[in-house]
């Protein structure tokens, strides 16, 4: 029995601790957001967080993930309240298929989490492990660079309710 | 999405089949009189507009009931926006928000049967029948509350979901839609709104099935999970006539969770409780197994010759004269293509509950109704006992493993009834069994005349079949393997106007003589079928990239001699949009830039796409930087604009990435770019700078449909911009960085 920190809660999962998290995720926690693309590390539609490092989930053994922070889409914010990323994905209409979206979000996140001020080149190195096909990528590098410029301008402005005392 | 979960009501599910069963009827009624010759005096029957004229009743296309108003389509979405676009004009006609429409999409079960999603077809054929039965929904619904107010009708207006009187009398849809208001054949006219009363129509509408992609939603079908279910994986041959000779079946059985292998000759698959348990199921099957295979296929390094030399079929699509003496300025050229790959993102995927003698798919099919029949033949079942419901997949551009791995599942649901199976391919197998893109050849020759324009035009295409779609079930990969197997039917070619290996074969420019073949090879040692644009990639990449020479020999700008040869005023419009837009007479490249340009009328007969880039080639390596595509396009009427752009900003990215890396490989025996380092597509650090889009709105024109409309312009494009920034002209795709080091001699 392992015991996985998913999106902020406890998960006890009775798996072999060589599965890949990716079928833990979709299997045992019936989470949708990361996808299985190649299973080889390849396309980065698996891809999730590991504490704030982006993996590929269809790699990575489960067992690696005791004890540290494990985060999908559906960790990063909801319709009612997204994250700058889920905004800015959907401001930009940054999909097509969208079946590479979950991966493709999470990868960035991993990014502006250490760096909102990335530059065009560092995001597109950055983003160089996922792969799209419907060619949405022009959209998802704004999407990208709309959420940094949240994030920085949430970082350098007072919130609401500090701004009204 | 229509929740596969959803346990249909009764009463819906009667009133639906009630629905089809009377428009099958009709519509042979309304076939027959289209066919009778009219009466003296009176004019011939209007045929209905899309596929109106397949599935008249207008309660096939909307209901007004308790549940509120609900649009069906035959349709699917594959990310192309179609579902958006479609509440978009109903919406419109029926004027109501688009978020009070509730859209149910292909299921054989509820929808009318539209036959496949593709070829750009959807707006022309979907949306203007939900178009035209919603605005004729409104009129019924004005006549039925005008009985009810006991006024003329024309003193009522539909407004947000109601009929309204000057007096202030209403009366919502739902008070108005009885059961059988729209329960009437569709009429050939409709009471359209203007384009100058348009409140939804023409304006960027948000994506309705985006949010669920970005929130962890159940998307796809890969994100079904029906209580019960159990998990299947197929261990496929090596190759493709490879028979499984033995198979050691016993240790792959106590495997744990392990509850079925599931062997039919040379068709084998294991269904296991957990799906990581099934991977490593199919794991040791595979090992377990000995295979008889032996080398079937042409010879990669000359494939071409192949082509060339393989028995075929010619069809003289455009008769000129082929005996004009070549003048002063002839010239010749052959084109290549490779093999290559829909390439989804997430392999193909399936679930199938066999259940009471029947058997229900859930599917990302492109055509649902075609796919029951394949699967309802390959199982020897009634029809009638096979349901095939639509749920979304990865990205497919064609007929990519959608129909197979629905087999997949329904063969192993059959073996392994009363509880779901959900099956899912492995990225090797959707690499290798996929059907690939046609490689293919053009030849073309032709002559300028004294003042520079074309006088003689001869091309001939060498080409595979564009479409090997079910059809029956020997189209379904999976039923070749079974022990009464069946058969891969022979190909045929898709006809013109349209076209499949000689889609778009036909430049759209005068020429003062032009004579086009088709050469059709049935032969297929790969296995082909139909992705995105067809033969038209690779006509307007031959014929564009030839256009260019025949500039460069008449000693003319490309844009201005393309507009010499071009009387289509929508054709110029394009042409005249994009070089404006790109600045192409005031773009002079640097050295080692170039740019290129390159014009189609989609099948000649849809959207209007013109594509410019600029490019620069790094003299030393090959390496090839996007620096910007300016495309303009008209696709009729628009609908959702913001959806329009993405497709033709998709094509462009996709096609660059086909035109300038891809190539399936192979040996004597199998395919070996069986993953993404084998068979590499475009990145992010690859991509251009930008890519601008540039629409013409032709308001109150019928819709054209865009969504493979870029994917030819874009390769000639590229073709065109690395002869100006080498000054070497490639023929052959794709232009890989070897390739042109090679190309640049250095």
């Amino acid at each position: 029995m392992l015991t996985l920190n998913v999106n902020g809660r406890q998960h006890q999962v009775d798996v072999d601790a060589a599965t890949p998290l990716l079928y833990v995720l979709r299997d045992d926690l019936a989470l949708n957001g990361a996808k299985f693309g190649c299973g080889l590390g390849q396309c980065g539609a698996c891809t999730v967080l590991l504490d704030d490092k982006a993996v590929f989930s269809c790699l990575t053994p489960v067992g690696v993930g005791e004890g540290r922070r494990i985060t999908t889409l559906e960790g990063l914010g909801t319709e009612d309240n997204p994250n700058p990323l889920q905004r800015a994905f959907i401001d930009q209409q940054a999909a097509q298929c969208g079946f590479c979206i979950a991966g493709m979000i999470m990868r960035a996140q991993a990014l502006l989490h250490h760096n909102t001020q990335p530059t065009e080149k560092e995001i597109r190195e950055h983003m160089r492990t996922n792969l799209c096909r419907c060619g949405t990528h022009m959209r998802i590098l704004a999407a990208v660079r709309r959420a940094a410029a949240t994030m920085r301008s949430a970082a350098t402005e007072p919130s609401p309710r500090e701004a009204r005392r | 999405m229509s929740d596969p979960r959803e346990r249909v009501s009764r009463r819906r599910a009667l009133s639906g089949a009630g629905a089809l069963i009377v428009s099958f009827s009709l519509g042979r009624v309304l076939r027959a009189q289209e066919l009778a010759p009219a009466a003296p005096g009176q004019p011939p029957p209007q045929p209905l507009p899309g596929s109106l004229r397949a599935t008249p009743m207008l309660d096939a296309w909307i209901r007004i009931d308790g549940e509120g108003i609900t649009v069906f389509t035959g349709k699917v979405e594959l990310g192309q926006g179609i579902k958006t676009a479609l509440l978009q004009v109903a919406a419109e006609e029926l004027h109501v928000e688009p978020g009070l429409i509730g859209l149910i999409t292909a299921d054989t079960a509820r929808t009318p049967d539209e036959g496949y999603t593709a070829g750009s077809q959807s707006m022309q054929e979907s949306a203007t029948a939900v178009r035209h039965a919603a605005a004729q929904a409104r009129e019924l619904l004005i006549e039925a509350a005008a009985k009810r107010f006991a006024v003329p009708v024309e003193e009522l207006t539909a407004q947000d979901g109601a009929v309204i009187h000057g007096d202030g009398r209403r009366a919502s849809y739902r008070q108005l839609g009885s059961a059988d208001l729209l329960h009437v054949a569709a009429q050939p006219r409709s009471k359209l709104k203007g384009p100058g009363s348009y409140r939804v129509i023409g304006r960027p509408m948000p994506r309705v099935d985006i949010p669920a992609k970005v929130f962890g939603g159940v998307a796809y079908v890969q994100d079904l999970r029906l209580p019960g279910m159990v998990h299947a994986r197929v261990v496929r041959p090596p190759s493709y006539g490879a028979r499984l000779d033995s198979v050691e079946i016993g240790p792959v059985e106590r495997m744990p969770g392990v509850v079925k292998v599931v062997r039919d000759g040379s068709f084998l698959a294991v269904v296991a409780e957990r799906e990581y348990q099934a991977v490593k199921a199919m794991d040791a099957l595979a090992l377990a197994s000995q295979w008889n295979e032996s080398g079937s296929l042409p010879d990669a390094a000359h494939i071409y010759d192949w082509l060339r030399r393989a028995p075929s079929q010619e069809y003289i699509i455009r008769e000129g004269r082929s005996d004009l003496e070549p003048s002063a300025r002839s010239l010749q050229a052959v084109y290549h293509r490779p093999f290559q790959l829909h390439g989804s993102i997430g392999p193909s995927c399936a679930v199938a509950l066999a259940e009471a003698g029947g058997l229900t798919v859930w599917t990302h099919s492109q055509g649902v109704y075609p796919l029951r029949g394949a699967i309802a033949e390959m199982l020897r079942l009634p029809r009638d006992k096979v349901r095939a419901v639509h749920m979304e997949g990865s990205g497919c551009y064609g007929h990519n493993g959608a129909d197979d791995v629905a087999a997949d599942a329904a063969l192993v649901a059959m073996a392994f009834p009363d509880r779901p199976v959900r099956v899912q391919w492995m990225r090797d197998q959707e690499h290798a069994w996929e059907p690939f893109g046609a490689a293919m050849v053009t030849g073309v020759r032709a002559s300028l005349d004294d003042g520079g324009a074309i006088a003689d035009w001869q091309y001939e295409v060498w080409s595979n079949a564009h479409s090997t779609r079910p059809g029956g079930a020997g189209n379904l990969m999976p039923a070749w393997h079974l022990a009464a197997p069946f058969a891969q039917p022979v190909p045929q070619p898709i006809p013109q106007p349209t076209g499949g290996g000689d889609r778009n074969a036909i430049p759209i420019y005068r020429f003062a003589n032009m004579r086009v073949v088709h050469r059709f090879i049935p032969g297929m040692p790969l296995r082909v079928s139909a992705l995105r644009g067809l033969g038209a990639y690779m006509n307007v990449f031959s014929i564009e990239s030839f256009m260019d020479e025949l500039a460069k020999a008449a000693n003319a700008d490309q844009v201005e001699f393309r507009l010499r040869h071009l009387e289509d005023p929508r054709a110029r419009d394009v042409v005249e949009l994009a070089a404006e837009k790109f600045g192409w007479r005031s773009t002079v490249p640097a050295r080692g830039r170039g740019r290129g340009f390159a014009f189609a009328k989609y099948k000649n007969l849809a959207a209007y796409t013109a594509v410019a880039v600029e490019l620069e080639v790094e003299h030393e390596s090959g390496q090839v930087r996007l620096l910007r595509f300016v495309a303009a396009d008209d696709s009729g009427e628009i609908v959702n604009p913001d959806g329009v752009r993405n497709q033709i900003e998709g094509g462009i990215v996709q096609s660059a990435s086909w035109t300038l890396g891809e190539a399936v490989t192979f040996d004597a025996t199998r395919i070996t770019s069986r993953d993404w380092s084998a068979y590499p597509i475009l990145r992010f650090p690859e991509l251009p700078e930008s890519v601008e889009v540039h629409l013409i709105d032709r308001p109150g024109q019928p819709y054209l449909g865009t969504g493979e409309s870029a994917q030819g312009p874009t390769a000639a494009a590229l073709a065109n911009a690395l002869a100006e920034a080498t000054g070497v002209r490639m023929r052959e795709l794709p232009f890989t960085r070897r390739r042109i080091k090679a190309a640049i001699g250095v």
